[in-house]
């Protein structure tokens, strides 16, 4: 050994045990907070239930009635989807602005920490996004619903203004977690906030943006087809039709649009992460 | 520029410059050499108006940085061009793109934003980097370019800021030597030109002599010597330089006959 005071036992292991011992702790009470039991999945008559639920979803409707049907109805899932992140990312972007604490001027000569009071003129904004995201779409849909009736305008509302609250807040946190060197070099060589956020900061956070942003319109898609259940229209509120007459055909095919458009959600991600990271 | 009675305490409590007094006149040429730690990024930080002085006055081009509005600070610090030494740009960025920035406090937001998707002033930029040498690296990104090259970019970029005071933080420490005299020299005769003011900090010596008229040292955050280059003395270096901890360190000298194995990995 050529230095005996070398240290003997690893310094991260004792808080690295007690840390898993916490999670133990605190997930076992969880387990029976939520009366999970898988028992009841293969109790006997439960089975049998699904069982007769899931076999009447062979084979896939396919007619052309309702194929017509169905292409109309994920033509209005997708527009819903997207049309609510356009307006979503109309208001989560100034807000993301508004909230990082990357673009400040006080930071510069600060070692990175905003003013104090700098610091407190962005709360608001970061409580107006919490607000934003801390109520389910779904409730904002059976709200919108009432308001300004059945239809895909509820549905688009609904997300736009939940997505808005969570694309703001995830796009703040993106901006500070790129390296903010070249910010501060840009915002100390006399350029305004948008000028160094266009400058430094978007060319080191397009990539993580464009694919959060697209697993978002996946999540929307999704989201969409939930409300559809209480009226807001797209393959929802088919599927929740089809559920009621026990066409089982006709929610199984819904499923393998769903499968489909995941699925390409998932590939345009992948093709513009290959190309902007 | 002036500082009279200028001292800097960081956040963790270590006090980097003590009672720093110094005038530096307008178009003066000055180099700033010390060893590490001495707290010469700190000055030039101060001086590009980065960091706030914790006690002491401090004038710059004809006005007290931090009495001013945040407004009127943006606007003197675009007349401020500070070399990092390793330049601070987005890995993803292009050379052309990178350079243009300079310019970002002189331009406005729809400008500056029409140049990011297409950059306005090719002929700027490619100028700029033909001064250093890399004028065919202009459509590169930033993160394929080595430590002196990046660098140079950085230089490029101070230079089309076109800037009244000119500071260098350890400008040319990635490059080797020949181009390293080079840059520096491109870098003072561009001052020259637009009778700008420059402090530059160096690692050596010889490029801080060569170069620079006068020549200002720092240790232990306090000015130990301001005087023209061409009187300062070997001994004076020799104290600026001096390192108790390393002395009592005996060189490493391998023993003669004994062959040096250097393990494998």
């Amino acid at each position: 050994m050529l230095n005996p005071a070398l240290p003997q036992r690893d310094p991260a292991a004792r808080s690295r045990l007690l840390l898993t011992l916490i999670a133990l702790a605190l997930l076992w009470p969880g387990l029976s907070l939520s009366e999970l039991d898988l028992g009841v999945l293969i109790d006997g008559s439960n089975a049998q239930t699904m069982g007769v639920f899931l076999s009447g979803f062979w084979p896939p409707a396919h007619g052309a009635e309702f194929l017509f049907l169905l292409g109309r109805a994920t033509l209005e899932t997708l527009a819903i989807a997207t049309a609510g992140m356009a307006m979503a990312l109309a208001l989560a972007v100034p807000c993301a602005l508004l909230a990082t604490r990357s673009l400040s001027i006080s930071a510069v000569s600060r070692g990175g920490r905003p003013r104090p009071w700098a610091q407190a003129v962005r709360w608001p904004v970061r409580g107006l996004l919490i607000i934003l995201r801390s109520v389910p779409e779904i409730v904002w849909a059976l709200l919108f619903v009432r308001a300004v009736g059945l239809g895909p305008t509820a549905g688009v509302l609904a997300i736009a203004i939940t997505y808005a609250g969570m694309l703001g807040k995830v796009y703040a946190e993106i901006f500070e977690s790129v390296d903010p060197l070249p910010t501060r070099a840009l915002i100390g060589a006399g350029g305004s906030r948008l000028q160094a956020f266009a400058y430094g900061v978007l060319p080191q956070a397009t990539g993580e943006m464009l694919s959060y942003t697209v697993y978002r319109w996946e999540c929307a898609i999704r989201a969409s087809v939930v409300m559809g259940f209480v009226g807001a229209g797209g393959l929802g509120q088919q599927m929740d039709l089809s559920i009621r007459m026990f066409a089982g055909g006709e929610v199984a095919s819904m499923l393998l649009t769903f499968l489909l458009l995941v699925l390409l959600a998932d590939l345009f991600s992948q093709l513009l992460r290959r190309r902007f990271v | 520029m002036s500082l009279s009675g200028v001292s800097y305490r960081h956040a963790n409590g270590h006090v980097a410059l003590r009672n720093v007094d110094l005038q530096i006149a307008k178009g003066e040429r000055v180099a700033l050499i010390g060893p590490s730690g001495a707290g010469k990024t700190t000055l030039l930080r101060l001086l590009a108006t980065h960091l706030q002085p914790s006690t002491g006055a401090f004038e710059l081009l004809g006005c007290q940085p931090w009495a001013l509005s945040v407004g009127a600070r943006q606007k003197l610090r675009s007349r401020i061009g500070l070399i990092h030494q390793a330049p601070p740009l987005p890995a993803r960025q292009r050379v052309i793109t990178a350079v243009l920035a300079g310019r970002l406090g002189q331009w406005s937001l729809g400008h500056s934003l029409l140049s990011l998707i297409h950059p306005l002033d090719k002929q700027g930029a490619t100028e700029m980097l033909g001064k250093l040498d890399l004028a065919d690296k202009l459509y590169e990104r930033c993160d394929q370019l080595s430590g002196g090259q990046l660098q140079r970019v950085g230089i490029a970029r101070a230079l089309y800021q076109n800037p009244t005071l000119m500071l260098a933080d350890e400008p040319v420490s990635a490059m080797d030597p020949v181009l390293a005299a080079y840059s520096l020299s491109v870098l003072s005769r561009e001052a020259a030109n637009s009778q700008a003011t420059l402090v530059a900090s160096l690692h050596s010596v010889k490029l801080a002599l060569e170069h620079f008229p006068r020549v200002i040292a720092v240790r232990d955050g306090q000015i130990l010597f301001d005087k023209a280059s061409s009187t300062v003395t070997s001994n004076e270096l020799d104290t600026l330089y001096a390192n108790d901890q390393l002395d009592a360190f005996a060189p490493f000298e391998p023993t003669p006959g004994q062959s040096l194995h250097i393990p494998r990995c």
